[in-house]
C-alpha cells in the first residue's frame, strides 16, 4: 500500500475512502463545528439557507468568550440572539459567558478527540489537532452550511513534516519554537499544509504545549497541524469524556511529505514577534529594554495551567513595575478553578495583577484592555498584527508567559532565563 | 465572464484585521456599513475612492489572520469584483468563493500598477495588464459549481433540494 500522511489518512476515512490523493476534493460529514459570539451571524447565514432545523444538534459546539460579560449593548444583543438560536434548535453543547475561551472548552469538553473531523468557524479551531484531531477553521457561510447539511468540501492537504528533538532548556518553552518556526518560515510558510509534528521531542510535550503548537500553525497559515495520539493524549482523553468514537490514524512512517524541517529544542532562546507582523522574529534579548506598558497573560494560546504556574513562578515575590500594567485570563473557568486551589492568585495579586475573568479578554480588541495610542503591549496572544487590541498606532510583541512575566516586573522585555538578566 | 476594472494595489500578509478591524466585528452587521470601514486601518481613503467593478490587487498571503467573513463582503460591498494575490490564506480564498467575490491567483499581482485598469476573462483563465497576458487555471469541480450557483447559500440549498422553496 502506498504511504499516506496523517491528512489523507484522516480524509479518506471521514469520506469512507481507503485512500484519496493531495489535491483531491471530498466531501465529509464532520464529528463537531465550533463557533463562539460569531453564532449568531452564523444564525442568519443558516436562516438564509431555508431550512427549519439543524441537521445534527449533537454535533454543534458553541462557547461565548469573545467578548464576555458583553461590554455594551450591542453585544449582549448578539449574546442574547446566540441564546435564543440555542434553545430553539436544542444544542446542548452551549456554553456561556462564564466557561471560557472556545478551542480551550472544546477540549475539556471531550470534542477533540483522536481521528476526529473538527471544524470551527475560527482561525484556531487547528488547535484540536493536538488531540489527534483533523481540525480545521472555515468561515461562516460555511459553518452555516454545515448546521444545515452535516456536511463541508475540503481539498486534500499537502503536508510539512516538523521533526522534534531534545527538551528545552529552564526559562524556554512551546512558545519560543512556534515563534522561532514561524520567523523561520514566514506567515505563509505552511499555507493550505497539514503540518505534522513528530520526532522524539514530542514526547517531552505536555497537552498544553502541543496546544500551543497547532493553535499557532494558523499564524503559518496551516489548514490544520496535528500530534499523533501517544501516553500523553491517553492521561488528557482519561479526565474529559470523548463525545464521540476515536479512531487512531498517524501518518506512515516514510509518507510523503513536501518538506521536512527539523527543530533541536535544547538550542532554543525565549523570542519574540515583533510588531506587526507574527513572523517578525526576534530573541527577547535582542529587544530587552523595550518599554511595555501593558503585559497579558491568557488567551487560547497560553492561558492554560502550566502557563500560569510558570508565570506565577517568575512573579513570586515580586512586583509588576510601576507604569506596566499586568492582566491575566485563565483560558476556562476550570483552569480558574485550579488556579485559585494552587494558591496562584495570591501570587498575581501580590505582585499588583488584574486577574480577569476567562475569555478571550482583549485578545481581539473589543474590551478589557485596550491600548491606547503609542503604547505597547507584551502579550502571551497569537496575533500582533496593527490595530489587534483595538488601537493601530500601539505595539503588540507576542512571548512565553515566562518572557511576559519577566517583563512586567521590569517594565520592558526582559530575557525570563535565570541568567537573563532581570532575575 | 469578465471582470473590467481599476485596481487598488497592495503589499504581502495583508491581514484581515486591516482589512476589517476586529472592533467592528460585533458592532457593525449592515454589508453597506461593512463597506465604510473597508481597509479602514491601511488605507483610509479606501472607501471614498473605490468604485463599483475595482479590483485590489495585492502580493502573498491576502487576507491572513482572523476567518472573519466581513473581511470578504466588506469589499464585495464596496464594489470590488475581483481580488488579484500573489497568494491567498486558505480561510480567505474559501470565504472569497463562497461570498461570491472572485480570487485569482497570479503572478500578474507583482507587476500590475496602482490605478492601472485590467481585465480578468473567467471562463478562459486570463488576465490582460498593461505587462501583458497571464493564464490561470479557470475555476473547477466544487469551487466552480459553488461559484455558479452564485455562493455558497444557493448551492447548498441546491444539495438539499429546497433550492425552489
Ligand atoms: S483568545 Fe484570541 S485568538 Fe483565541 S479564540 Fe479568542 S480572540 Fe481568537
Amino acid at each position: 500500500m502506498s504511504k499516506l500522511t496523517f491528512a489523507q489518512k484522516a480524509l479518506a476515512h471521514a469520506s469512507g475512502r481507503d485512500s484519496v490523493q493531495e489535491g483531491e476534493v471530498v466531501f465529509v460529514d464532520p464529528d463537531v463545528c465550533l463557533s463562539h459570539d460569531n453564532s449568531a451571524a452564523i444564525a442568519s447565514n443558516f436562516s438564509a439557507i431555508g431550512v427549519d432545523r439543524v441537521r445534527y444538534p449533537s454535533r454543534i459546539f458553541i462557547a461565548l468568550d469573545h467578548c464576555v460579560p458583553a461590554a455594551n449593548e450591542k453585544y449582549a444583543a448578539n449574546h442574547r440572539r446566540v441564546r435564543d438560536f440555542v434553545r430553539n434548535q436544542r444544542i446542548e453543547a452551549f456554553f456561556d459567558v462564564e466557561r471560557g475561551v472556545c478551542h480551550q472548552v472544546l477540549a475539556e469538553e471531550g470534542f477533540a478527540v483522536p481521528g476526529g473531523i473538527v471544524v470551527g468557524s475560527d482561525s484556531h479551531t487547528c488547535t484540536a489537532g493536538a488531540f489527534g484531531a483533523f481540525a480545521v477553521g472555515i468561515g461562516r457561510t460555511e459553518a452555516a452550511a454545515v448546521w444545515a447539511s452535516g456536511r463541508i468540501w475540503m481539498r486534500v492537504p499537502a503536508t510539512i513534516r516538523i521533526e522534534l528533538s531534545g527538551e528545552f532548556p529552564p526559562g524556554v518553552c512551546a512558545k519560543d519554537l512556534a515563534l522561532k518556526i514561524i520567523g523561520d518560515i514566514g506567515a505563509d510558510g505552511a499555507l493550505y499544509r497539514s503540518v505534522e509534528f513528530a520526532g522524539d521531542g514530542v514526547s517531552n510535550l505536555s497537552m498544553s504545549d502541543r496546544m500551543l503548537l497547532c493553535n499557532m500553525a494558523a499564524e503559518m497559515g496551516a489548514k490544520n497541524a496535528v500530534f499523533a495520539p501517544d501516553e500523553e493524549t491517553e492521561r488528557w482523553l482519561a479526565q474529559c469524556s470523548p463525545r464521540y468514537d476515536r479512531v487512531d490514524l498517524r501518518a506512515d512512517e516514510d509518507a510523503t511529505c513536501e518538506r521536512t524541517l527539523h527543530y533541536e529544542l535544547t538550542g532554543l532562546v525565549p523570542g519574540l514577534a515583533c510588531p506587526h507582523t507574527v513572523d517578525n522574529y526576534a530573541t527577547a534579548s535582542q529587544k530587552a529594554g523595550t518599554v511595555v506598558h501593558q503585559a497579558l497573560i491568557g488567551t487560547c494560546t497560553n492561558g492554560r495551567i502550566e502557563d500560569l504556574r510558570v508565570a506565577a513562578e517568575v512573579l513570586r515575590g515580586r512586583k509588576v513595575a510601576y507604569g506596566t500594567r499586568l492582566l491575566v485570563f485563565p483560558a476556562s473557568n476550570r483552569v480558574a478553578k485550579q488556579m485559585y486551589d494552587e494558591g496562584l492568585h495570591e501570587v498575581f495579586l501580590e505582585a499588583g495583577a488584574v486577574l480577569m475573568n476567562p475569555g478571550c479578554g482583549p485578545c481581539l480588541g473589543a474590551h478589557e484592555g485596550a491600548l491606547a495610542p503609542g503604547e505597547a503591549c507584551i502579550s502571551t496572544a497569537n496575533r500582533n498584527f496593527r490595530g489587534r487590541m483595538g488601537c493601530k498606532e500601539s505595539f503588540i510583541y507576542l512571548a512565553s508567559p515566562a518572557t511576559v512575566a519577566a517583563s512586567s516586573v521590569a517594565g520592558s522585555i526582559a530575557d525570563p532565563r535565570p541568567d537573563g538578566g532581570v532575575l | 465572464m469578465k471582470i473590467n476594472g481599476r485596481c487598488f494595489k497592495y503589499g504581502d500578509d495583508i491581514n484581515t484585521d486591516v482589512i476589517f478591524p476586529g472592533k467592528y466585528t460585533y458592532t457593525v452587521s449592515e454589508p453597506s456599513e461593512m463597506a465604510q470601514h473597508a481597509m479602514e486601518d491601511l488605507d483610509p481613503s479606501f472607501s471614498e475612492r473605490v468604485s463599483e467593478g475595482d479590483i485590489v490587487v495585492a502580493g502573498s498571503n491576502f487576507g491572513c489572520g482572523s476567518s472573519r467573513e466581513q473581511a470578504v463582503i466588506c469589499l464585495r460591498e464596496a464594489g470590488i469584483r475581483a481580488v488579484v494575490a500573489r497568494s491567498f490564506s486558505r480561510i480567505y480564498y474559501r470565504n472569497c468563493i463562497n461570498s461570491g467575490l472572485v480570487p485569482i491567483q497570479s503572478e500578474a499581482a507583482d507587476v500590475i500598477q496602482d490605478g492601472e485598469t485590467i481585465e480578468i476573462d473567467l471562463e478562459n483563465g486570463v488576465l490582460l495588464c498593461d505587462k501583458g497576458e497571464f493564464t490561470f487555471p479557470p475555476f473547477a469541480g466544487e469551487v466552480a459549481r459553488i461559484l455558479s450557483c452564485g455562493g455558497l447559500i444557493p448551492y447548498t440549498r441546491k444539495l438539499l433540494g429546497i433550492e425552489n422553496r
